[in-house]
């Protein structure tokens, strides 16, 4: 058993590397560990523990295009839009922030359904892109003085640029080897923003030095924030909702669905799911820059892989492969975490049960589930 | 001018040479049969012209340019559409779906993300006049899955003949097929515009004395002989290894 | 000179803890090609788990030995009842679930212990220091390091050496043909996944002392296990294509 005398080696050499880096190096040494495993991934991706993968994808069980526009969704669509303009007159302070909350973690799950529901490629690194858009808000911020819009737009910028360039390793491979390059990579972020403390604060965070205004409105005020949450979720949903419908994004579900058969009739195949990868990092670089906006702090927690593992708990409890049922896996997600943790100590059992429950029975989500009951029920 | 010429091609697998210096040329307009029995190699030999697997050594020439071991998608931008063995279609997507993502990488704007892929009149009618051409319902709103297996493999025709290749592979484009479904996918192929070569890989012989111009006979990795069918059915060393097993 | 030979004695320690958790992680992956999430949830589980034997005990020992057991009864439930039904489902599922149920054991842990760093103390008869050389050496550490040799061997023992072992290698080659040659795989699997959660078990109560019990080390433990996981099998994957060249 070659690999058992090959992890006792290994872990070892990380062991002691580990020790001697942070007695030695501090700033390195987390970054070496990192660079082994990617180096590992990227020489081996394929034949790793010599098992092949080809029939690892993760593929959504969704059947349907993408809100395929009826005049009924429209109307359905208006009376939603409708509702969520009127809500924040009906109630206070606390909820308005939370739904505000709820749009911006939205943007980041639907985001990461891009890639992961429609591509058809679980990252387990999503988080890091997140944190681009927060830090470049931050510490733009705090070192130049830049104004929070034009660091949303800096931060939206670095997101793609670093999609892109941590895309160009992860998409050539797929499926859990995929997996682990974006969770390596990912946590190589989290490195740097919990080692560069006198940039980032590391893990004590740095506060965003001042709210802007939102077209003369006061975003410390809460009816504000939230309508400026609810136009960029609303944009967001829209914009992503025009590509599923346009032929890239059709070439993104096609690489889902048969990635051979794409390659067959001619598709770049990698180049597509680099593209995705980057217009997945660049929104979740948006919903990261709008949250540091809206939270006024950012620590390196949030960067960490587990808050990655959250965004794809949001976007798999709502339903991986629709469009809005990320949303409603934010919306739960978050409610759960705020509210029900208030009542009960156990938040974190129910969303975990919750979510193996989902995982277990209804794999296409909770949206994904009721769109499919309401589909077969006129018929 | 050849449309096809592979030259002395060889791969192996550890010890199993499933190529072992094949040669092979198809003219303008000629229909290739490639027959064999069980692992003769057929299906490795277009998966190489196809690039889905990197040959050892040889040559593969597309009208004369050299395409060995390129990747597949590059292949087929240069004018080779395949059809597979076994059903490969977006299971999940529409019939015209299916057949929008063949066209729109020659004929239509892939990279556009904001307009709808269903909103091209000139890609919805070429959709339909390949739809008519495999004999398929135009107004088919199923998704691929809903198909009956025939039906299948005809959208899978009609995917391979979206990217107007210049020399179409099928590998065993019957199998599986009831005899009536065999006589329908046969009479579309050999409705198929002469100028476009064909080869292709087929078990049934009497489907490929009908169709073929020339008939390749692969067995363990090498070929064994080739020529036109009267060659091939007068062949000894052919009928003593392959049609005396089949008769 | 004092300072580099206790550093590396540390780096053995903690590469002997790393050891515990990625022999686990490789087996089960390369067994089932599971991507277990959980794993770390089942080192912090074994910690907490030890630290309340030990205070109702007032031993180190019966703590070592006992917690592991409710830790790996946990382990073979959660692959029996939840990831066992998903194996036709694909891999990915299987690695969601094992995440969604490191959030179920993160609370139980909180609900139950609470949220601070809470500390098992060394065994009293490995208090001592001892004179080597150069220099003075903690006697636990010491011992987790000859622990963790022992373990490695007998791990070793166990795959070369036994009919059990010999399954699991064929298993890891190709199931199906492993079941083809007599072995029961729902077994085998359970067995497995249970011996990778008992590892993982007793490297939390082992690393108690050293690294304190606290909620969140699940998370810290897991990604260098991981990291060694990968690198260990690739090392192992390269040895063989080599082999077979």
């Amino acid at each position: 058993m070659g690999s058992l005398r090959g992890a006792f080696a290994g872990s070892l050499l990380i062991g002691i590397c580990d020790t001697f880096g942070k007695a030695y190096f501090q700033t390195v040494a987390l970054f070496l560990i990192y660079l082994t495993m990617i180096v590992v991934l990227l020489i081996r991706p394929q034949g790793l523990f010599g098992i092949k993968y080809s029939n690892v994808a993760a593929a959504p069980a969704i059947t349907t295009r993408v809100g395929a526009v009826t005049s009924s969704t429209r109307v359905a669509e208006l009376a939603a839009l409708l509702a969520l303009v009127l809500l924040p007159f009906a109630v206070g302070d606390y909820p308005r922030a939370l739904v505000s909350e709820i749009f911006i973690y939205g943007i980041f799950a639907m985001s990461l359904d891009l890639i992961f529901g429609f591509t058809g490629l679980m990252s387990l690194g999503h988080a890091a892109f997140f944190g681009l858009g927060a830090y470049a808000v931050a510490v733009l911020g705090a070192q130049f003085g830049l104004n929070a819009w034009l660091g949303v737009i800096a931060g939206v910028g670095l997101a793609a640029s670093g999609a892109a360039l941590i895309g160009v390793f992860c998409v050539r491979t797929s499926g859990i080897p995929f997996l682990m390059l974006t969770l390596a990579l990912s946590q190589l972020v989290y490195t740097v923003a919990l080692k560069w403390r006198d940039v980032t604060g590391g893990s004590d965070g740095i506060a965003v030095a001042e709210r802007p205004s939102f077209f003369g409105l006061d975003l410390s005020r809460s009816l504000p924030m939230y309508f400026m949450a609810l136009i960029f979720f609303v944009l967001t949903y829209w914009g992503l909702r025009r590509l599923l419908n346009a032929p890239l994004g059709q070439a993104f579900i096609g690489l889902r669905e048969n990635e051979q058969r794409m390659a067959a009739i001619g598709y770049r195949t990698r180049a597509y799911k680099l593209l995705s990868f980057t217009i997945a990092g660049a929104l979740a670089g948006l919903a990261g820059g709008l949250y540091a906006i809206f939270n006024g702090f950012i620590s390196s927690d949030a960067v960490y892989w587990t808050a990655s593992g959250d965004v794809l708990i949001m976007t798999m409890l709502g339903g991986a492969g629709t469009l809005i049922g990320p949303a409603f896996g934010a919306a739960i997600f978050l409610l759960m975490k705020n509210v029900v943790s208030s009542h009960s100590e156990h938040w974190m059992a129910i969303i975990g049960g919750v979510f193996v429950c989902c995982v277990m029975f209804f794999p296409a989500g909770l949206w994904g589930t009721a769109r499919g009951i309401l589909q077969r029920a006129p018929k | 001018m050849n449309v096809l010429r592979v030259d002395r091609l060889c791969k192996s697998f550890g010890s199993l040479n499933v190529t072992d210096q094949v040669s092979l040329a198809i003219g303008e307009g000629e229909r290739h049969v490639i027959i064999g029995p069980n692992g003769a190699g057929k299906t490795s030999l277009i998966n190489q012209i196809s690039g889905q697997i990197q040959p050892d050594s040889g040559l593969i020439l597309l009208q004369d340019r050299d395409i060995t071991g390129c990747s597949p998608d590059r292949i087929s931008r240069m004018g080779v559409a395949r059809t597979f063995q076994r059903n490969n279609l977006f299971q999940n997507l529409s019939v015209m779906d299916n057949l929008r993502l063949a066209l729109q990488i020659r004929h239509g704007t892939p990279l556009n993300f904001f307009l709808p892929a269903a909103g091209s009149a000139a890609l919805s009618e070429r959709a339909a006049s390949l739809l008519a051409k495999v004999h398929l319902p135009i107004e088919d709103t199923r998704l691929a899955r809903q198909l009956s297996y025939g039906e299948q493999r005809q959208l899978e025709l009609a995917l391979a003949l979206a990217s107007e290749p210049a020399l179409l592979l099928l590998d065993e484009p019957t199998s599986g097929m009831s005899p009536s479904e065999t006589a329908q996918i046969i009479a579309l192929i050999s409705a198929l515009p002469r100028a476009l070569a064909i080869l292709m890989i087929e078990h049934d012989m009497e489907v490929v004395f009908s169709i073929a111009d020339r008939i390749t006979v692969l067995y363990f990795g090498k070929v064994l002989a080739t020529g036109t069918p009267q060659e091939i059915q007068t062949n000894d060393r052919v009928r003593e290894v392959y049609l005396g097993l089949s008769r | 000179m004092d300072l580099f030979v206790a550093q590396l004695l540390n780096g053995l320690v903690y590469g002997m803890l790393l050891f515990l958790m990625a022999a686990g992680l490789s087996l089960i992956f390369g067994l089932m090609n599971v991507v277990n999430l959980a794993h770390g949830s089942f080192f912090m589980l074994g910690a907490f788990i030890g630290y309340s034997i030990f205070r109702s005990t007032g031993s180190f020992w019966v703590a070592f030995v006992l917690a592991p057991i409710p830790v790996i009864a946990l382990g073979v439930v959660m692959e029996v009842v939840f990831l066992r039904r998903l194996y036709r489902r694909g891999h990915m599922d299987q690695v969601l679930l094992t995440f969604g149920f490191t959030f179920v054991f993160l609370d139980l842990v909180q609900s139950v212990w609470g949220r601070s760093v809470l500390r098992l103390p060394v065994p009293a008869a490995l208090q001592e220091t001892v004179q080597i050389g150069w220099g003075v050496f903690s006697a636990y550490r010491l011992s987790l390091i000859a622990f963790g040799f022992a373990v490695a061997g007998l791990l070793w023992l166990l795959l070369e050496r036994s009919r059990i072992g010999a399954m699991v290698r064929a298993g890891v080659d190709d199931a199906a043909m492993a079941a083809g040659l007599g072995a029961n795989i729902p077994a085998l699997f359970g067995g497995v996944f249970g011996l990778g959660v008992a590892l993982a078990a007793l490297g939390g109560v082992a690393a108690a002392p050293i690294l304190g019990v606290y909620p969140g080390m699940d998370a810290d433990i897991l990604i260098p296990a991981f990291i060694v996981t990968v690198s260990a099998v690739w090392v192992a994957c390269a040895a063989r294509s080599r082999a077979a060249c």
